[in-house]
Parts: structure tokens; sequence; C-alpha cells
């Protein structure tokens, strides 16, 4: 298994040379990055290349890091059946960056960047129907980013004066708690403060 | 003067019992044809991601029995292998024979679920009755282990949370005895039967290309005859050592899904045998007290039990940094999660990849120039569950 993985690494690093970032292997598959302006041809590579064969693709996910300059990160997971390979694509991108759409390369990830969109608010070039997908009809914001509440905004409930279903903002009897899991031993994170400062 | 044709734009479901769960489809027929199909999913959507990522390891497991809510157990599994693998943790062998039995008894749960309401979509009536009562003593076996029908938190990571209560291997034997009869009964109301096969037969055609395009894996990938299956090209857990088969189609329509998973639960009747034979005795957990708790007889007498009990039940255990995906074969197909740790006691990313969610993407090229009523026919093959499709 490691030696396939071995040769699958040179294979890509030869076919796409400068595409690719780093490339490394990880728990029985192969990770690489690169940058998202080359995304579509380096799938296309992937998947037609005869020693590759990643013909199926498993899924499309991000992943927030607010603060870092490039705010997310774009992750492609692909699966080649005939030689049991799965690969991983990750890709960093900026908060505005436009995101080549590979509907045309697999149709599968048409919902998976509808799903993107509406969980992290990236938005695809050239896809046929960019909508929400699993958030309500005129949902606002874009919930797996770090910076929304878990909460939410609005809750929903049956008014019985004007007969319909009507939107809130969020009201809590109590907040949600989020505890400080730090270690006490090394200190809390206004003890940690403390130390920084006499530092 | 140009001929004219109009379409007709008509709503199906959220709430109609063959859409098996709450899916709304706006479909455009030409007459009694499909022209397409929009489904509009997310009104199950309970933000199971973002509530992952504000709660602990231990505290996040239950939600994975929500997602699937038919066979709760194979969702709990992939949780419990990403940690395991992220932690580089070992499993005692009998936890691992455990898992395996309660996965294969999930998925018996899922296909006898799915290939009866698939037959009462198509109007046969009898099959539910007959195989729900077959589900009922197979969520009894979850009560008896688990104390609960339905949403287990049976698995942990590293093991599994309780050891088998007396006699229930021996009842889960006599299941496994009784139950290939139960099939084969149902098999006589549906394989042969003209009408069932009227409304399968050729019906939702998938072919090899397009189900891998389609991102198909478990059953609807298998139905159109690739022999795919991750319990044996990527086992995980025992599946190394135990010999079964992986039932293909041919024609890839809704009959070959039908007979494949038929043909599956009698593969999973064996797999069942085979761990009540061979599972041997010893720990059902790993006994790191850093990961699993301690017994609750210890805790009056040892401090250490004690102290590992109190941090485990506030602040859990923390994995070190790093990203995983890890993927298991669920009775629908591959069911995955893409976990991003930060070092913390709580995932910083977790993507659950649901098999439903790519096959209910398909409805529009499945779907188009079959008539109306073929729509329950194809929702039923395709076996789409809710809870894990909406997350």
């Amino acid at each position: 298994m490691k030696t396939e993985l071995n040769n699958l690494e040179k294979t890509v690093n030869s076919g796409l040379t400068t595409k690719i970032k780093s490339s490394g292997i990880k728990f029985n598959y192969l990770t690489i990055e690169t940058e998202i302006e080359e995304i579509i041809e380096v799938i296309l590579f992937l998947k037609t290349n005869e020693k590759c064969k990643f013909r199926q693709l498993t899924d499309i996910t991000a992943v927030d890091y607010p603060r870092k300059e490039k705010r997310f990160k774009l992750v492609y997971l692909l699966l080649s059946h005939e030689n049991n390979h799965r690969l991983i694509i990750n890709s960093n991108i900026k908060e505005k960056t436009i995101v080549p759409s590979i509907t045309k390369i697999f149709p599968s990830s048409n919902w998976m960047e509808r799903e993107v969109f509406d969980m992290y608010g990236i938005t695809f070039k050239d896809h046929p129907d960019l909508r929400r997908i699993l958030t309500d009809y005129g949902f606002e914001g874009h919930p797996l980013r770090k910076d929304f509440p878990l909460t939410g905004y609005k809750e929903v409930r049956y008014s019985e004066d004007q007969k319909k279903v009507i939107y809130e903002s969020v009201k809590l009897e109590q907040n949600y708690r989020n505890f400080d899991f730090e270690s006490p031993w090394q200190g809390t994170k206004y003890i940690k403060d403390q130390i920084k400062d006499k530092k | 003067m140009a001929k004219q044709s109009k379409t007709l734009n008509l709503n199906f479901g959220p709430q109609h019992p063959a859409t098996h769960g709450v899916l709304r489809l706006i479909l455009e027929l030409d007459g009694e044809v499909i022209e397409s199909t929009n489904p509009h999913i997310g009104l199950l959507h309970r933000g199971t991601e973002k509530l992952i990522e504000h709660k602990t390891y231990i505290q996040a497991l239950p939600y994975f029995d929500r997602l699937d809510y038919v066979a709760p157990m194979n969702q709990e599994h992939v949780f419990a292998l990403a940690i395991e693998n992220l932690l580089n943790l070992e499993i005692p062998i009998r936890a691992q024979y455990i898992r395996v039995m309660f996965c294969e008894i999930g998925r018996i749960l899922n296909h006898i679920l799915n290939v009866t309401t698939q037959a009462l979509d198509v109007g046969a009536l009898t099959p539910s009755l007959w195989g729900f009562e077959e589900r009922e003593t197979l969520m009894t076996f979850y009560e008896r282990v688990s104390g609960s029908r339905l949403h287990a938190n049976y698995f942990r990571v590293g093991g599994v949370s309780k050891d088998l209560p007396m006699g229930l291997t021996e009842d889960i034997e006599k299941f496994c005895n009784n139950f290939p009869k139960i099939i084969n009964d149902i098999e006589t109301l549906l394989t042969d039967n003209r009408i069932f096969k009227q409304r399968n037969v050729d019906i939702g055609i998938v072919t090899k290309q397009e189900a891998l395009d389609h991102s198909f894996t478990g059953v609807m990938l298998r139905g159109s005859g690739v022999p795919w299956d991750l319990r044996k090209s990527q086992p995980y857990d025992c599946y190394e050592n135990i010999d079964f088969k992986v039932p293909i189609g041919k024609n890839g329509d809704c009959y070959d899904r039908y007979l494949c998973r038929i043909a599956e639960m009698q593969e999973s009747v064996k797999i069942i045998k085979y761990c009540l034979k061979n599972m041997p005795k010893g720990l059902i957990k790993t006994i790191d007290g850093k990961i699993s708790p301690p017994k609750k007889s210890k805790l009056k007498n040892s401090m250490e039990a004690l102290i590992h009990h109190f941090k485990l039940f506030t602040e859990g255990y923390r994995v070190d940094p790093g990203e995983i995906y890890s993927a298991v074969e669920a009775p629908q197909g591959e069911f995955g999660v893409f976990l991003i740790s930060d070092g913390s006691n709580k995932p910083y990313k977790c993507k659950i990849r649901a098999p439903g969610f790519s096959h209910l993407q398909a409805m529009d090229y499945l779907m188009k120039g079959h008539m109306l009523a073929d729509v329950p026919a194809v929702l039923g093959s395709l076996d789409i569950v809710f809870g894990e499709i909406d997350r």
C-alpha cells in the first residue's frame, strides 16, 4: 500500500509539476495542495490519467479559519475504485475568491458546491444552479462560518394572533454555556494573559 | 399555427408517505411523463455539523445516531473509527466483533425497511407487515445492549460502552437461524411477483459510468455491476477475517437493487453467525484511562479512577491536531466523516459525507422520461433517509 501511494505521489507530481504546491501521505491516502485557479486542470488530470483513475468524487467541503488571511480551505475528496486509492486536494482561498465549478467534470459536484455555498458563502463560477440547499427559504448568513452563532439569529413559531408561522429574533432563557476547558495547571485564559504581561 | 405544448408543475411532498421523510419534489410534467425533477431538501436540517463543533468528542457521538435513524450504529461506527485513527488507538478484538455484529444488524434493519417500503410504494402491503415484526426483534437487541431501541449511543472511541448482557448471543443466534426463512417468505411475495416486476424492472436504470459520475456508492453502485464494497476493499475492524460475498447487479434498475439488498441480508446473517461463533472473551473497550471511563465499582476505591472519571465527563479527551477522512460501508453506501482536530477537546470541523445526498441528487437524471407513477418506485430503490441527507 505504502509503495503504491509513493508511486502515485510521483505520478501526480511529475504529471502536474508546478501545479502541486505540496504533497504528503497520511492514513493511507495522498494529500495534495494546489492553487484554486488550477483546480479544473488538476482534477481533470487525476480523472483521466491512466495511472491515477480517480473516477469518483466523494465530497467537497470547506474549512473556516477566520484569523488567516486566506480564510477558507476548500477540500476535494476523490476516490479511485480501480486502484483502491483515496486522494484529498486542499486549496486555500481568500474570503471573496470566486472558485471555478467542477460540475462539468463531475455532475455530482452540483449539490456539493451548493452546500459549500450555503454553509460558507463561497461562490462558484459557471455553476448551473447556485442556490441555497440545506437552510430555510430566505435564510440569511452562512451557518458553518466560525463567526455564526450556534443558536442562529432567527427562530420560528406559530402565532395564534396572525394564524401563521412567524420569524422572530432568537430569545434565550439562558445563554449557551461555553466552558473554558484549558487545563487549570497551565492557567485559564486570563491567567495566561497575566503571565504574558509579566514577561 | 405552431403546436403548443404545455407542461404542468406538480408539487410532490413534503408531507407524503412515499417520500420517506420530508422531501419536496417539484416535478415538471408533460402529460404523465416527467420532464424535470427539482428536489428541495433541508426540511430536516438540524445543523448537526455545527453542533458537533461545539461539543466534546464524547458528547458528539450521539448525534450520529440521529443521522440515519434506520441503522444508527453504522453511523456511530465511522465517527469512532475516525477518532481512533487520529489517536492511533488499538481496539480489543472482542469489541471489534461486537461492533461488526451490530453493524450487520443495522444493515438488516435498513434493508428490511427499504425492501418492504419499496414494495409498499408499488402496492404490496404484506411484506412490510412481515418485515416490521423482524425489525422489532432486532431493535430489542439494540435495546438490550444499549438501553434504547433507536438512538443507541453504544459504540465508544476505543470499543463499545457495555458488554453483551446474558442470553443475548443465544437470542441473536436464534434470530439468525430463523431469519433466512423470513427472507424467503418475503421473496415469494415479491421476487417473481408480476406486478412488482412490472413496476421495477427497467425502471431507473443506471449505467456503470453514470453511477461513478454521480458519486453513487453502496447498493446503488453495486446494482450497476461495480464490485465495490468498503468492507472488502478498505476493511476496518475485523472485516478482514470474515468471509462473505458481495452481491452485484447486472442491469442497474430498481429490481436489481432490490435483489442486491435481499442477497446482502443473507450475507449479513452469515457475518453475524461468524461473529457469534468466533467472538473471543475479553475486554470490550480500551483500558486507556485517558480515553474510556473507569468502571463504576472502582470509583469508590481508586483515586486515579475518580480523577479519570471526572476529567472525562467534564473536559473529555484531547485529540492531537490533524485531519482525517474515514469511511464505512453503511447500508446505503459510503458513509464518511472528514474530521479536523486542532488539539482541543472539540472537533474543529466535522464534515459528514452522507451517501443519500448524492443519490437523491441524481433524481433529475433518473426520472427524466419516466412516468409520474415511477417516482415512488425510484425513490424507494434509492433508499434515502432524510436524517442523513439534511444533517
